[in-house]
């Protein structure tokens, strides 16, 4: 049995890691907490949906138009509203993301109503590809663990070895100093919105065969990847890997051992434990704040 | 411009002869008011009072003292069943109102105490995190009813010898003025000056001798308290509780109410609440407005899925707390003092 939970544990943490990983790209680079992540993800899955279903799309070519969509959502929230703002606090920034978030939900409520969707794609969460008499892997989890796998290594390439990544990281460190060397810092920041809401998409469309796709599907995995990216330090993108795996391990060991009824609850406890002892994550450096 | 040179003009309640008279018209409004207006509009102004309540609270958190709270629904969650249980036991009102805000302020301290090393996305999760646990626990607790919630019975309010609802118009009446002036006074004092200084700059105000972990879990126990007591209100209300109305949409309707009113005021948490409570009722019957209605029922019958047409109601909002960050910080209390000091130099 530990085998199976252990398997689902990487599965639940997978997701949360894309979800952590795509606030953690935006945390980095401009230092707002990103409330309206999941709605974006909800909303970029919902256009996955419609091309499949009620335009005919094969999946890849939904998956792309999907992905699309998403980069400009994300650049438009940049450019059109983030931009706008007139150097708001950090509470201002969460307040406009925020109400990001309750547009799209509106719109999404409004626009597809709120009724619980099926919603499959070619890899089912039925179907079984391995089974011993200890575990079974479903093609669900197989694909969800492959396609973390490959954005993770999409990320770390892209700032590794690319010229945007390398202003990303630019601006990450210090966005004046960055401007002064010729890099065009807000288009910079509106791609990295733009990436994050890729990432955010590919979570939601790996959420939604498991959950079923409403509006409100995203609301727990956004609180689960908002959790496992101050678990792993709200600016490191490994932290956020971690804390996504280390949040599924928590809660799936405590789901099976101790109570099914309060795993939603486990995991936030123990980040509230984490940032009490912490409060920094843990791959986090802690700045002492200079006045 | 008048300058204060004693304390006491600072502190006192009604600084000039016209404040003194504006505060009599509202109370004799507010007392009058049931003669005035249809029963109905009587729950509403009651539905106001409770969200001035929470505002108030929430506005002496993050507008006063800085520290960001995503969880308040949890607060008046934990009220409303406080209250609902005391009630069922038959204590007597005053104590209820009471122990519902301090088991509120009690949870609330509890919660400041890992605070005070948090600040700002760590706090925002910390807070967003209780409030999604408490409503879990109790939708789990078989005492209170689970999931499905408990009815709250009805208070004894014959003696004053008015019909039920206009009693209890004048009990939320009476509780939003006394905590108005309560939290007016709060901020007039040590304590508010020490919340303020904290907001400001933390580092600053330790240095001049403010017990910051004192002063936040302090500042979190006063919000909860105000929390607790919307919540007694709101099971007296609605005469029912359960855990689904205390989701994460509140709390952020409760931040909304007091961005929208203005943050660090407390006529901005009233505005806010009142504008807010208004604004919500009203978009629940956008398709009644004449001509804008029937554009909107036909462009949701092109383009949208007409069952998700209340959808609209979570746009305006939101567009609502985008265009107050973008265009007016300060909220509605920013533009009634840029009003006021227009018109005091008006004809020239």
């Amino acid at each position: 049995m530990i085998a199976q939970i252990l398997i689902n544990a990487v599965v639940a943490g997978s997701i949360y890691a894309l979800m952590a990983l795509a606030m953690v790209i935006i945390y980095k680079a401009s230092e707002i907490p990103n409330f309206a992540q999941g709605e974006m993800a909800m909303i970029s899955t919902y256009i996955t949906f419609v091309m499949l279903q009620v335009y005919g799309f094969s999946f890849y070519p939904a998956l792309l138009v999907t992905i699309l969509f998403a980069f400009i959502l994300g650049f438009l929230f940049e450019f059109a509203v983030i931009r706008r703002a007139k150097d708001p606090n950090l509470l201002g920034y969460i307040i406009i993301t925020l109400g990001f978030q309750m547009v799209l939900f509106g719109l999404a409520g409004w626009k597809w109503g709120s009724d619980q969707r099926t919603f499959s794609l070619p890899f089912s969460s039925s179907s079984v590809i391995f089974r011993t008499d200890q575990y079974a892997i479903t093609e669900h989890n197989m694909a969800s663990i492959i396609i973390a796998i490959l954005v993770m290594a999409g990320l770390y390439i892209l700032l590794k070895y690319t010229r945007l990544g390398l202003a990303m990281k630019a601006i990450q460190q210090n966005k004046n100093a960055a401007r002064f060397n010729g890099i065009p810092a807000d288009r910079i920041m509106g791609f990295s919105f733009g990436i994050s809401a890729i990432v955010g998409a590919v979570a939601g469309i790996l959420v939604a065969p498991v959950s079923t796709l409403d509006p409100t599907m995203m609301w727990d995995p956004l609180l689960k990847g908002f959790a496992a990216a101050v678990l792993g330090g709200m600016k490191s993108l490994p932290g956020a890997i971690i804390g996504g795996l280390l949040l599924g391990l928590i809660e799936n060991l405590f789901g099976y051992y101790i109570s099914l009824e309060f795993k939603a609850v486990v995991a936030f406890a123990i980040i509230i434990l984490v940032l009490f002892v912490k409060p920094s994550g843990l791959l986090g450096k802690h700045y002492t704040k200079k006045v | 411009m008048k300058l204060k040179k004693h304390y006491f003009e600072d502190i006192q309640l009604f600084p000039n002869k016209a404040s003194i008279f504006w505060s009599l018209v509202a109370i004799l409004f507010l007392a009058f008011l049931p003669g005035l207006v249809k029963t109905y509009y009587l729950s509403i102004v009651n539905l106001m009072a409770l969200n001035i309540l929470v505002a108030l609270g929430l506005n002496l958190l993050v507008g006063n003292t800085g520290q960001i709270s995503l969880g308040h629904a949890g607060f008046v969650a934990i009220g409303a069943y406080a209250a609902a249980l005391m009630l069922k036991a038959g204590l007597p009102f005053i104590i209820v109102l009471l122990g519902a805000g301090t088991v509120a302020a009690m949870v609330g301290a509890i919660l400041g105490i890992p605070s005070f090393r948090l600040e700002g996305p760590y706090l925002a999760i910390a807070t967003l995190s209780f409030g999604m646990a408490v409503t879990i626990i109790i939708g789990r607790i078989d005492i209170l009813g689970g999931r499905m919630g408990m009815s709250v019975p009805r208070i004894d309010l014959s003696w004053t010898g008015l019909k039920y609802d206009i009693a209890l118009y004048y009990v939320f009446a009476l509780i939003t003025v006394i905590m108005i002036i309560f939290t007016r006074n709060i901020l007039k004092s040590r304590i508010g000056r020490a919340f303020q200084a904290i907001r400001d700059s933390d580092v600053a105000a330790s240095v001049v001798g403010i017990l910051l972990a004192k002063y936040k879990t302090f500042s979190f126990a006063i919000s909860a308290f105000y929390a607790g007591m919307a919540g007694c209100l709101w099971a007296l209300y609605l005469q029912f509780v359960n855990p689904g109305s205390f989701n994460f949409m509140m709390s952020i309707l409760f931040l909304a109410t007091i961005v929208l009113g203005g943050l660090g005021s407390v006529t901005g948490s009233v505005m806010g609440a009142i504008v807010m409570t208004w604004l919500s009722l009203q978009l629940e019957k956008i398709v009644e407005i004449p001509f804008f209605g029937e554009v909107f029922v036909t462009f949701t019958g092109y383009f949208m899925n007409p069952s998700g047409i209340a959808n609209i109601t979570w746009v305006a909002t939101g567009l609502i707390l985008i265009a107050v960050i973008i265009f007016e910080p300060m909220g509605l209390n920013g533009l009634w003092l840029r009003t006021k000091r227009y018109w005091k130099l008006w004809p020239f």
